[in-house]
């Protein structure tokens, strides 16, 4: 196995993607928009130039990509997986007009969508881009950059097919859209086998001015095994719309998941949105939100759960570009086993961003003595006429608090359940969406001892 | 009820407790005076069933049952109840929550069926009237944003809620003002039976005012330098703990009140 020790060890990583780049059809097909060759050859131009990233490069300083390059790569072929109804409704959220992507293509199939108002499109983005080619090319790749991002530049690279939600101007949509993007598992996650799947699916959500919209994005198994998501989402929400997003990552346990979100808002635009970790053996996600109007209002919220050996990588970048932005992150991690996270969280406040309200705060939960956080958020203000905090707290549970549950009868086990649970409490509770709150709650739960005497918490 | 026998328990390596013998029948209640630093606190801990503390030497009864072999949550089922010097805040629980699991132990312990929620709201209502708790505290979190006095009325109120044999309060006067500590005294002289017995310990004689003991220990460098009626309590607060020496000897138990 090659290991990530310098530059000249690159190239010869990226060849764990490159056979398979090789049946890129980087000079577009007919039909297609033009610029979409130019989008792919750009993105692969900078995955070739710096290849996967290196432990040397700060932001990677404390995951390595050398569990993902243990394996050659290789997309399956549509209809590698059956995917049966049954095996769907695990995932579904009730009452959502639901968009299923099985390895990054869509499957109409198994997907419900209908009874929308006028405008609304949820459809295949390669459909979307050859039916609606100006509304998809204005946004598409717009905002997530390939060029410092090598897992971007891959998906990126190979897009050919991937989500697409529209809402027009001024219409608030009632029902929440959910992207189920499933992906098809090989192997068990050794290395030296055959090569793993790899789905790439590419997700772009746009809000016209005025609109509002509940999107859910879930990421899960379509069977099990191990594979690699290797995902990006561009969210643009337009003047004075509002967002209710969630990210739901629930990978299986051999899964590698490598995720980039890029949020783009417009003035006086409001986004609330939860970014929920439970699966994977390796997760990594990138949550970069650009204000780029004045008097934007931004929620970034995250909780992540890991045990074992899991390891899970928040970087988080929102930039404020404009005045009278507020911008609220607030990251929650439960570590038990040998898990480890890293929260790498950066506000940036541009010299025109005046009044500027921001608050990032990091808290993380150890359960176990072999659990380690890596958490460094940090603030770069250019402007005077601010208000911004941030922060971070490692701990384990209060030992004064089980104490005092166990003098109240409670069982230790039980009590510390309940304080796990009280401590992700405040974040499930801003889950709007009761199906994806309840079954997030009862995730939660079945994890953790004497899960029977929490479940009455709620 | 309580029966402690040369109880010696040691923090770190330093002794704090240094052979307490006391002795508590069902219906009385006991004073525990001393100076800051005589090992109060330590004995309302240990016989809670914290973690930290060496047991060196000695036994505790409870019931007939050696307390210090059970854990905390099982002390607490088979009728044992500390009020916190310093009740704990327990952001993301509610109260109410938090008292329906610990009455259920204790019931299901008892051989009791669990509490449907229309009862446990009725039971709920009753107890808060006794210490004059605002029933809306119970939806917050347990302790979050109460004020002192608050905190200490949730403790006795608690205390009522699950019908403990015996009471150890530790210090539930401390920082209260005259009319919260009256309401603290009524509810706990309310909850006064045969059957059920206070261990009230104490740095102000005020409280015995209120909740008169049948018997005053003060307790000195660890031990307990001298027993008798409440009258002990009255001449302390005149004189003050200097003038109660240290008796060499492990003290005798306490005549019965």
């Amino acid at each position: 196995m090659a290991t990530a020790d310098g530059n000249s060890a690159r190239p010869a990583l990226a060849r764990a993607f490159l056979a398979d780049l090789e049946s890129v059809g980087c000079e577009g097909t007919p039909g297609e928009p033009a610029a979409l060759a130019a989008l792919r050859r750009t993105a692969l131009d900078h995955f070739a130039a710096r290849g996967l990233p290196a432990p040397t490069e700060e932001a990677w300083r404390f995951t390595s990509v050398a569990p993902i390059t243990a394996h050659a790569y290789a997309r399956p072929q549509p209809g590698a997986a059956t995917v049966g109804p049954e095996r769907l409704a695990r995932w579904t959220v009730p009452g959502a007009h639901v968009l299923v992507l099985i390895d990054g293509r869509p499957a109409p199939e198994l997907s419900t969508l209908g009874g929308m108002p006028d405008g609304v499109r949820i459809m295949g983005l390669a459909e979307a881009w050859s039916r609606h080619p100006g509304a998809v090319m204005a946004y598409l790749g717009r905002h997530a950059a390939t060029e410092h991002n090598a897992f971007a530049a891959l998906n990126t690279a190979f897009l050919t097919d991937g989500a697409f939600v529209l809402i027009p101007r001024g219409v608030a949509l009632d029902a929440p859209v959910q992207v189920l993007a499933l992906a098809t598992g090989g192997g068990d996650g050794a290395a030296a086998g055959p090569a793993l799947p790899v789905a790439y699916p590419r997700t772009l959500v746009v809000l016209e001015e005025g609109a509002q919209a509940t999107v859910v994005e879930t990421f899960a198994p379509a069977d099990g095994g191990a594979y690699l998501t290797c995902a990006v989402t561009e969210v643009i929400a337009e003047n004075n719309a509002t967002l209710d997003h969630y990210r739901l990552q629930q990978e299986a346990p051999a899964a590698f998941h490598m995720a980039t979100f890029q949020l783009w808002q417009g003035r006086d635009s409001s986004v609330r949105s939860h970014n929920i970790a439970l699966g994977a053996a390796l997760a990594r996600s990138e949550v970069n939100a650009l204000l780029g109007g004045e008097g934007v209002s931004c929620t970034l919220n995250g909780l992540y759960l890991a045990g074992g050996r899991q390891h899970v990588d928040t970087q988080m970048r929102v930039e404020h570009a404009m005045p009278h932005g507020t911008s609220h992150e607030l990251y929650k991690g439960i570590l038990d086993g040998r898990a480890r996270a890293v929260f790498n969280g950066r506000i940036f406040v541009h010299k025109a961003a005046q009044r500027t309200d921001a608050k990032q705060s990091n808290r993380n939960l150890l359960l176990s003595r072999e659990a380690l956080v890596n958490s460094n958020p940090q603030l770069e203000i250019f402007a005077d006429d601010v208000r911004c905090t941030h922060g971070s707290t490692v701990g384990q549970l209060d030992a004064e608090a089980v104490f005092y549950l166990r003098s109240r009868g409670i069982a230790e086990d039980a009590a510390r359940s309940l304080l796990v649970y009280a401590f992700a409490g405040d974040l499930l509770a801003g889950i709007r969406v009761a199906p994806v709150r309840e079954a997030l709650e009862e995730a939660l739960i079945e994890r953790l001892p004497r899960g029977e005497v929490v479940r009455q918490l709620a | 009820m309580l029966d402690i026998r040369n109880l010696h328990v040691s923090i770190e390596g330093s002794e704090i407790l240094r052979g307490i013998d006391l002795r508590l029948d069902p219906g009385q209640v006991h004073a525990i005076m001393g100076p800051n630093g005589s090992g109060k606190s330590t004995l309302a801990q240990v016989l809670a069933g914290r973690e930290g503390y060496d047991v060196t030497d000695g036994q505790v009864l409870f019931q007939g049952e050696d307390l210090l072999a059970m854990a905390p949550e099982v002390r607490a089922r088979k009728g044992l109840f500390l009020a916190f010097q310093y009740p704990v805040e327990i952001p993301g629980v509610s109260n109410t929550y938090f008292l329906k699991a610990a009455l259920n132990a204790i019931r299901k312990h008892r051989g009791q069926p669990e509490l449907d929620a229309m009862d446990f709201l009725t039971l709920v209502r009753q107890k808060t009237r006794l210490v004059q708790l605002d029933e809306e505290l119970l939806k917050r979190p347990v302790n979050e944003g109460f004020s002192g006095g608050e905190k200490k009325r949730n403790e006795i109120f608690q205390l009522a809620v699950l019908e403990p044999k015996l009471a150890v309060l530790d210090e539930t006067d401390s920082g209260l003002d005259i009319d919260a500590l009256r309401t603290v005294a009524d509810g706990v002289n309310q909850l006064r039976a045969p059957d059920r017995s206070f261990l009230v310990i104490t740095h102000y004689q005020r409280l015995l005012q209120y909740i008169v003991p049948d018997v005053v220990h003060v307790l000195v460098d660890g031990r307990i330098a001298r027993s008798g009626g409440r009258e002990l309590a009255l001449e302390l607060e005149e004189r003050g703990y200097n003038w109660v020496e240290p008796q060499s000897a492990p003290s005798a138990a306490p005549a019965r009140a």
